[in-house]
């Protein structure tokens, strides 16, 4: 190991080093400790009580009504990542594709398919709000319309069809993100590869499953990562369209929202739980620290060099 | 030689004794943003009164106003007086100590108050006083009374009477209720804005007393009546239309009838300086029931227990409780005032007041929001399944009466 002296150069690194680190340390690693702390006291209300061990884990894992809360939003969360693994990434790949290819229209649609991303969730939230409103939304004035009346629904009132319309929103909202990334990786696979496969065969497929697919791992690696930790900490969206207490009767209801009204409460319904809110936050950053570098690595294993 | 020493002495001690009293300034926190300047106007009323207090009004929003105050409270910042919330919400502060009981000889009129108004300003566990209560919520239905004039509508006696009426505005292409379930509070204030007279006074005796719980067929009944009212006469697909639409499919004329709080009539008021306002407590089987309200208090204003100006702060909290200043907050906020004798020039807020005299509290928030599962967020989900179909109302009542038993300890077995 080198000798460190305090030269000149050795100051300025450390001058300019020290002011981010501390920044680091004081705003992202201080509060995940301090949640961390948190978790394993008693609160009544904001004061501390008692250190009560895993007590609080215990009842928001095994204790009702926490535990089928607990349940159902993590299943909840579990379909959004699903659904959004096909409707975003799987959609992103094949318009990434699409628009490679350079089809008619390509340039147009390069920058219509990403605009919506550059929206801010809260717009595009409202939005979709008020294309499924019940009396006046274009989406039952449209069903109506073309005679399909019975397929006119309040469709953020229904179990069954509230976190679809969710999920279609956040999936108009962000596809363009993958598109974007899958298309970089495809505009990186080299053009003598694609040439020697022409000289194989025309077909697409054998294109798409031999050669790009293959190559664009890297893409695919940091979208699927992202959305699974973007799928598991969802939040704003189903906040503004469906609020707080994941409505109609839970079905709606995923982890971010959970943690926040356990935790901070809810004006209209509920207590507010530091402790347990901490304890959700904790098991959520785990979670989802865990399985997305499990996803990493595993998925980088599959990456090509070229 | 000895006179002057007492001399100067005596006026070093009335220096020292005027002096905290020359310049007292208190801090005043609230989460009522859109009413600063009539704080303001009633502050200068108590500044000019009682020379030497300052009062300094501050607002944050309301949403995280708890977590805000109890964060300052627990370092030490927090202010010398503040709004606080009620019930439940009020019990997260009070409970921690911040708190300074009050009691009716450092606030006399206090000794007035209503008994619901102090219970909901005070702690269960020791039964203290921690707020001045400050206004009262009343949910009932509010209608549009040049649509009722137009159809011939009266205000409905009987539960039959106000199905006949909405039928008839149904008939004339208006929607009887402007109503909408996909917000999920919005569950809560129709069940018991309209149901309260459906379960009745006895109900709710007997449901404090401990002799009965929600599965109590008076209970159930009323979900019943109130899901048929909503299926038939709310707007269609009333279950995924949210508040705010609601509120705008009333305040246009395009709904008859709003199933709300009190609060809404300044509301709708802003939204069409136009619009006739009437309100009337949803009726119960028979005109022989009584009609019965949803009654609530809002808040309270308490002192620090750690404030370093308290007497000033007991002095302001007494203009507080004084009737001079609950003129002057019904007459400013449009609010009914808690406190008594307070009489009201609007002569909605006057009706809203009578009406008040025969009221069961809105239950969930008044008693069940003390633990979790919550009445409020039990009730509230439950509804939304029950007007999708998903769920009967005595499945409710169970649901409801072993949801709670995990904390409330008459419906422990």
């Amino acid at each position: 190991m080198p000798h460190l002296r305090m030269t000149g150069r050795g100051l300025w690194i450390t001058a300019l080093i020290v002011p981010p680190l501390a920044f680091v340390a004081l705003f992202i690693v201080y509060p995940i400790i301090s949640a961390f702390a948190y978790a394993f006291f008693d609160w009544q209300g904001l004061r501390r009580g008692d250190f009560v061990g895993l007590e609080n884990f215990h009842t928001v894992l095994f204790v009702e009504p926490y535990r089928s809360w607990t349940i159902n939003a993590f299943k909840n969360n579990v379909i959004v990542f699903f659904a959004l693994m096909v409707l975003q990434n799987g959609l992103g790949f094949i318009l990434a594709y699409a628009l490679w290819r350079g089809l008619p229209g390509a340039r147009f649609h390069r920058i219509a398919v990403f605009l919506p991303v550059v929206l801010s969730t809260i717009i595009v939230a409202y939005l979709f709000k008020l294309f499924l409103h019940p009396l006046f939304g274009v989406v039952n004035i449209s069903l109506r319309g073309i005679g399909l009346d019975w397929l006119a629904q309040p469709w953020l009132g229904q179990g069954n069809t509230a976190i679809w319309s969710l999920i279609a929103a956040q999936a108009w909202h962000m596809v363009g993100f993958p598109t974007l990334v899958f298309l970089a990786g495809m505009q990186r696979i080299p053009g003598e590869i694609l040439d020697a496969v022409r000289m194989e065969t025309e077909s697409e497929w054998v294109k798409i499953t031999g050669i790009v697919w293959p190559l664009v791992a890297p893409s695919a690696t940091i979208v699927f990562t992202l959305l699974f930790v973007g799928a598991f900490n969802w939040f704003e969206l189903p906040y503004i369209m469906a609020g707080l207490d994941g409505s109609p009767f839970g079905s709606t209801d995923v982890l971010g929202l959970y943690f926040y009204r356990t935790a901070f409460g809810n004006v209209s319904s509920g207590q507010q739980d530091f402790g347990l809110g901490s304890a959700l936050a904790v098991l959520i950053f785990l979670f989802v620290a865990v399985i997305a570098s499990t996803i990493t690595v595993r998925l980088r294993a599959r990456e090509i060099q070229l | 030689m000895n006179n002057r020493l007492i001399r100067i002495g005596t006026a070093l001690a009335a220096v020292l004794i005027a002096a905290p009293a020359l310049a007292q300034d208190l801090t005043f926190w609230s989460w009522r943003q859109e009413d600063r300047a009539a704080y303001e106007q009633f502050i200068d009323t108590f500044e000019a009164a009682n020379p030497g207090i300052t009062v300094k009004f501050e607002t944050f929003e309301a949403a995280n106003y708890n977590t805000i105050l109890a964060t300052a409270l627990a370092g030490g910042t927090g202010p010398d007086v503040m709004m606080v919330r009620a019930y439940g919400g009020l019990e997260n502060v009070a409970a921690a100590g911040y708190l300074e009981p009050l009691t009716t000889e450092t606030v006399p009129a206090l000794a007035e108050f209503s008994a619901p108004a102090l219970a909901a300003e005070s702690g269960r566990a020791d039964g203290a006083i921690y707020a001045v209560p400050f206004a009262s919520q009343t949910q009932l239905v509010i209608y549009n009374k040049a649509l009722f004039d137009a159809n011939g509508i009266a205000e409905p006696q009987t539960w039959d009477e106000l199905v006949a009426a909405s039928q008839k505005l149904k008939d004339a292409g208006v929607i009887p209720f402007a109503n909408g379930t996909a917000t999920a509070w919005q569950n809560e204030t129709v069940t018991f804005g309209l149901g309260s007279s459906l379960m009745g006074k006895a109900f709710y005796d007997e449901l404090m007393a401990g002799t009965t719980d929600f599965t109590d067929e008076r209970f159930t009944g009323a979900l019943a009546a109130v899901a048929e009212v909503a299926a038939q006469y709310f707007p269609d697909g009333f279950i995924g239309l949210d508040y705010p639409s609601a509120q705008q499919l009333f305040s246009s004329g395009m709904a008859g009838m709003f199933i709300g709080g009190s609060y809404e009539l300044a509301t709708f008021k802003t939204q069409n300086p136009d619009i006739e306002l009437g309100v009337f407590a949803a009726p119960g089987k028979t005109a022989e029931d009584a009609k019965l309200v949803g009654l609530y208090f809002d808040g309270g204003y308490a002192a620090n227990a750690a404030g370093a100006n308290k007497e000033a702060s007991l002095k302001f909290l007494n203009y507080l409780a004084s009737k001079e200043f609950g003129q002057a907050f019904a007459d400013t906020l449009s609010n009914i005032s808690t406190v008594p004798g307070v009489t009201f020039g609007n002569p909605l807020l006057a009706e809203v007041n009578e009406l008040n005299q025969s009221s069961i509290p809105y239950l969930m928030l008044a008693h069940f929001r003390y633990g979790e599962p919550s009445g409020s967020v039990l009730i509230q989900g439950e509804m939304q399944k029950l007007f999708s179909g998903q769920t009967t109302p005595e499945a409710i009542g169970t649901t409801l009466t072993e949801g709670l038993a995990a904390w409330y300890e008459p419906f422990k077995k």
